[in-house]
């Protein structure tokens, strides 16, 4: 025998099932008067510096239909590169920028939005710098652990060509998965596709 | 120094696809995620201040009632730690739960099960844990409830948990159990997790040193995220 390794093991996870939006938008699920707003509504709380954008998408299952059940958190620096977080060592983010959003799918149309700041650049873990990105996590009815995926831009040649993460992926015809359409200035949509020839590619972190 | 977050063991969680679970079968993935090292976008999350919360928003018996009004139900207090892999607490974040009423009835548009609403009861709550990574909050049981998967599905009773954490690596939805339910072993959903041991760690029991006397019951909820790689040395290798 040999001494044993006390290590726990992570919760496993359930799915977020078909009544997330109770506990995370309750607001935008009717449940009102509990929580004055729901949390994630705004990540821009004053003057922020950078270029304002928009970002909408829609989360789609094997068949293509649109998800209207989905809650979608986004995670991502200010325009300096900065993430509004205490485990943030490299300076301070904008104060008026929260770097996360949270929305629910609607529940018509499936399409999500969030309005927030085009990000600046972050390293890797090497130095060498990522293209600029914003981070999505989607959970649902029918999934069984939260999808971990990343929207890049489509004005953003030269840095997604030369990006850490998206030359690392083996099938590079997927690489498209991951870069946003722009239906207009300062508008990124974005689909997910859980299933399918034109399944996004969702990361293991 | 840190190198990182452990990587989640994907053998432990439930799988993508789980047709037993229907509706897995047209929303999980097909194809192999990415592997990559957690990098300063995963090991950063959003925290929020105990300042944020409201004077009830712990307690689901009196967050949604109207005047001197109560949720109708079994009362109860869940209370655990929240720690990570390695067993250190995690101080100060966001626990978001949601729930069925004591008839297993969601105040949801979608809900269509006949079980009545209890005009004062929501079914939100949320909390955070104090500088140890305990948290409390108090509610009452929920019903088990019907659900179309095949024609004769019930969930267990449960509560659904939402955690921050603090880096979004660690981000996780998941279920709290109640200790000897039978409809624990019945369920797709719990029975999407692939070992018992698994699912038995979010089997909740009762826990009488806690119970509040002549008023409610008390379950202990210990949850575990991922944990934060800490040593001396720093070596990724180049390129990784
Ligand atoms: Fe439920």
């Amino acid at each position: 025998m040999v001494q044993p390794l006390d290590h726990l093991k992570e919760s496993p996870s359930q799915t977020a099932g078909p009544y997330v939006h109770i506990g995370c938008t309750p607001n935008f699920s009717g449940i009102t008067g509990v929580y004055p707003q729901d949390l994630g509504h705004e990540m821009i709380t004053g003057e922020v510096s950078g270029t304002p954008i928009r970002i909408t998408g829609r989360v789609l299952d094997g068949t293509g239909t649109p998800l209207r059940d989905a809650m979608i958190e986004i995670w991502q620096p200010d325009a300096a590169g900065l993430f509004n977080s205490p485990a943030e060592t490299r300076g301070r983010a904008d104060p008026n920028f929260t770097s996360w959003g949270r929305a629910a799918s609607d529940m018509v149309t499936g399409e999500f939005a969030f309005d927030t700041v085009k990000p600046g650049a972050v390293p890797y873990v090497d130095g060498r710098l990522q293209a600029p990105h914003v981070t999505l996590w989607i959970v649902a009815r029918g999934i069984n652990l939260g999808l971990h995926t990343r929207m890049y831009f489509p004005d953003e040649d030269a840095a997604n060509a030369a990006d850490p993460i998206l030359t690392r992926i083996e099938h590079q015809n997927r690489v498209r998965t991951l870069i946003a359409e722009t239906p207009g200035k300062g508008h990124y949509h974005f689909d997910i596709h859980l299933q399918g020839p034109t399944e996004t590619v969702f990361f293991d972190i | 120094m840190t190198n990182g977050y452990v990587n989640r063991d994907r053998r432990w969680h439930p799988a993508a696809l789980t047709p037993d679970y229907k509706t897995s079968v047209a929303r999980g993935p097909r194809q192999a995620p990415l592997s990559f090292p957690t990098t300063l976008v995963e090991e950063t999350g959003p925290v929020f201040g105990h300042e944020m919360l409201g004077r009830h928003d712990n307690d689901l018996i009196v967050n949604f009632a109207t005047g001197d009004g109560m949720a109708i139900g079994p009362r109860i207090i869940v209370h655990g730690q929240l720690r990570d892999e390695f067993g250190r607490g995690v101080p100060n974040t966001l626990i978001e739960v949601w729930q069925a009423n004591a008839g297993g009835r969601y105040r949801h548009k979608k809900e269509s099960y006949l079980a009545p609403l209890d005009p004062n009861f929501g079914g939100c709550g949320r909390c955070m844990t104090d500088a140890q990574g305990f948290y409390e909050f108090r509610t009452i049981m929920p019903g088990p409830y019907p659900w179309p998967n095949t024609m004769n599905d019930w969930r267990p009773a449960h509560i659904h948990f939402s955690i921050f954490g603090q880096a979004f690596a660690q981000r996780l939805i998941t279920q709290m159990y109640f200790e000897g339910d039978p409809l624990i072993w019945r369920c797709p959903i719990v029975d999407t997790i692939p070992t018992r041991e698994g699912i038995e760690s979010l089997v909740a029991p009762l826990d009488m040193a806690r119970t509040v006397p002549m008023d409610a019951r008390a379950y202990k909820f210990d949850i575990t995220l991922r944990g934060r790689r800490q040593t001396l040395f720093e070596n990724r290798m180049e390129g990784l």
